[in-house]
């Protein structure tokens, strides 16, 4: 009952001087509401990612040749990325089938399939007035599979097609809106015109493709380019280039263990490799991308947090300051209190209750503000906005206990003093 | 009948020490008795002792030596925290400069002492009310102390000090910071609460206009008692 009327006495003493508590809860707001804000971004960020890796296929190694690093070259972040080459790659540094055979053998328990494509470039399809930029897309039976898409019409390229280098195509049904006015049976087995590099090709549609908008953005609807894919010999045929990869993908078996056989194939890859001065093979996967961008967004969320931990002890001595201002200016009250009968502990009950009131607003306004800026921190950068219940009560507890540590020192020096001395304060 | 002795003071010496060899001695060994129903009062010059006496009737200071029994309780060796529920229980104080908590209405300052005895909320605004009605300030009660004048923050603190309804009622130059008419306002408020309610009132002033009016007039010097005179009866 006692406590009851502590924390209704703090709030009307609060209310009293408003720009005072204002300020002494600031170190404590901002302390809180970074927290809340970065453990709204992290979850956020975790759980979108978690997810769309997972849709993406948790299973795949990409397998990529990468420059051998030099001392300069070597990134913290323990992510390699294929791109940058510095050195043009030469036909004995490519990937060869005979390279892609014998993996398949060594590894015939674990490996699924096997998707590799061939960049044939950007073209344009044409038929009179009508005109779709497309980019080309040599796959093979592994990268279609991998790929997953939803073919709306036709049929996907078969075995027959991708062994005998048949001139067909898939196309996206925003092609057909375009140059067949979403007719997808005039434009099934019709014959299209592709002008590449002002050469005119000519492939035959077999299936017609769900093209998913949601990767690129819909403002310029006009320049919309979408992929055509055909068999990977077709394609090889075309280019005419050396026979070789730079990546393909490699499926597992679902129950593989990924970590072991990322390091597996990177070492089987590596043999081919051993005399190669200018290239190695690395290998990637959603799981090791993923952990090292958890790692690097929980290194980013320990330095936030400890700015704010910092924000929170100032905050803290903030508390205390005021609390022992406050005191200061009540003397003759507390002096009043106890000679009406308050006991020592009663005095430290009201003062500790009225600094873990301040502290508990605080951490409210601080949560309310850190989820408002969370909210909008995620929704700038594009993920759902999932709020973090365990932050919300651990800043609710943190709060308190600012309030109680801070609070018990001056609460203490209040109950102690000598009531006749209080009674005679001026 | 014999009438029962609230306030007995037996050989009470208060010192302090200011630094070693700078011992002073404020109170040199007073008796000091009183009974339920009297109206004493303290009088005496500034510096003579009267408001450490005062504070060690009240309790709030303990004597260097002596024995004090409160209403038949041993004060001088209860414990820091019994102290305070004696104080709550048994005496109520009243300022010369009111005291009364700031920004907190008149009602709630008279139900502080019951707050602290551990009352319920609904008797204790009771209560309240009726005392506020007593020193006729029943239409003020939710007015904070600087919304009151000098006279109404004074009966506002009588009330607070009859609120667990102690044995005494101790007053320190109550009327002090009050013009002559207020303060005969609060005189007779206290003659009533003595007459009409059998108060014990220790009334502690340096004006002997107002002693004349209580029952027994102990005179103080020099930390010593120089006199003690019964007066008639009240007019």
């Amino acid at each position: 009952m006692l406590i009851l009327e502590n924390i209704l006495l703090a709030l009307s003493g609060l209310l009293a001087n408003k720009m005072r508590a204002l300020l002494t809860m600031l170190g404590i707001i901002i302390g809180i509401a970074s927290v809340i804000a970065i453990l709204t971004v992290g979850d956020s960020i975790n759980s979108s990612i978690t997810t769309s890796m997972a849709d993406m296929g948790a299973n795949n190694l990409t397998v990529s040749l990468s420059q051998k690093s030099t001392e300069e070259e070597v990134t913290d972040t323990g992510m390699r990325f294929g791109a940058g080459f510095q050195k043009s790659i030469s036909e004995e540094d490519y990937i060869s089938d005979q390279m892609i055979e014998k993996l398949q053998v060594a590894y015939k328990d674990s490996i699924d399939c096997i998707s590799y494509s061939e960049s044939v470039g950007s073209g344009t399809v044409e038929n009179g007035d009508l005109s779709s930029d497309v980019t080309i897309i040599g796959a093979n039976s592994g990268y279609l599979k991998v790929n997953e898409l939803t073919i709306l019409s036709g049929r996907t390229l078969s075995d027959r097609d991708l062994e005998e280098g048949k001139k067909v195509v898939l196309v996206s049904d925003y092609l057909v809106d375009t140059m067949f006015e979403g007719d997808y049976q005039k434009a099934l087995e019709s014959t299209i015109s592709v002008n590449i590099s002002d050469r005119y090709y000519n492939y035959t549609i077999v299936g017609i493709y769900e093209y998913d908008d949601s990767s690129t953005s819909t403002e310029s609807e006009e320049d919309v380019t979408t992929e055509m894919y055909m068999p990977y010999v077709t394609a090889k045929n075309q280019t005419h280039t050396t026979e070789g990869y730079e990546t393909l993908t490699i499926v597992s078996i679902t129950g593989t263990d990924t970590a072991t056989f990322m390091d597996q194939v990177e070492t089987f890859m590596n043999q081919f490799y051993s005399e190669n001065e200018n290239y190695e093979i690395s290998v990637t996967s959603m799981e090791s991308m993923l952990s090292s961008m958890t790692e690097m967004l929980s290194t980013i969320s320990i330095a936030i947090s400890i700015i704010a931990g910092i924000s929170l002890l100032v905050g803290g001595i903030g508390v205390m300051n005021i609390m022992l201002v406050s005191i200061t200016e009540r003397t003759r009250e507390i002096g009043t209190r106890k000679a009406l009968g308050a006991t020592n502990g009663s005095i430290r009950l009201q003062f500790i209750m009225e600094s873990i009131v301040i502290c508990l607003l605080g951490g409210f306004i601080g949560i309310v503000l850190g989820m408002i800026l969370g909210a909008v921190a995620v929704h700038i950068m594009g993920y759902a906005a999932s709020p973090s219940i365990g932050g919300i009560i651990f800043s609710v507890l943190f709060s308190a206990f600012i309030g109680i540590f801070f609070g018990y020192y001056p609460a203490n020096k209040a109950a102690k003093l000598n009531p006749i001395e209080a009674l005679r304060y001026e | 009948m014999e009438e029962k002795v609230i306030i007995d003071l037996k050989k009470i010496v208060k010192s302090f020490y200011i630094g070693e060899p700078n011992e002073l001695e404020i109170l040199h060994g007073l008796d000091v008795k009183i009974k339920e129903g009297e109206f004493v009062s303290v009088v005496g010059a500034s510096g003579s002792g009267k408001t450490t006496l005062m504070n060690i009737i009240g309790i709030l200071d303990r004597p260097t030596a002596g024995e004090y029994m409160l209403d038949g309780v041993d004060v001088c060796h209860a414990k820091d925290k019994d102290l305070s529920h004696i104080r709550n229980k048994k005496i109520g104080f009243v300022f010369q400069t009111y005291n009364l908590v700031a920004r907190t209405s008149a009602l709630k300052n008279v139900e502080l002492p019951m707050l602290y005895a551990g009352m319920k909320k609904k008797e204790r605004i009771e209560r309240a009310k009726e005392l506020l009605e007593l020193v006729g300030m029943g239409d003020r009660m939710n007015h904070t102390p600087d919304e009151l004048s000098g006279g109404q923050k004074q009966r506002v603190a009588i009330a607070r000090a009859m609120a667990n309804n102690p044995a005494i009622i101790l007053a320190d130059e109550p009327t002090g910071a009050l013009d002559s008419k207020t303060g005969r306002l609060i005189m007779d408020l206290f003659l009533k609460l003595n007459q009409e309610q059998g108060k014990t009132i220790v009334l502690i002033t340096h004006s002997n206009e107002l002693a004349q009016e209580t029952s027994r007039i102990i005179t103080i010097k020099d930390g010593d008692i120089m006199g003690e005179t019964e007066v008639g009866h009240l007019c």
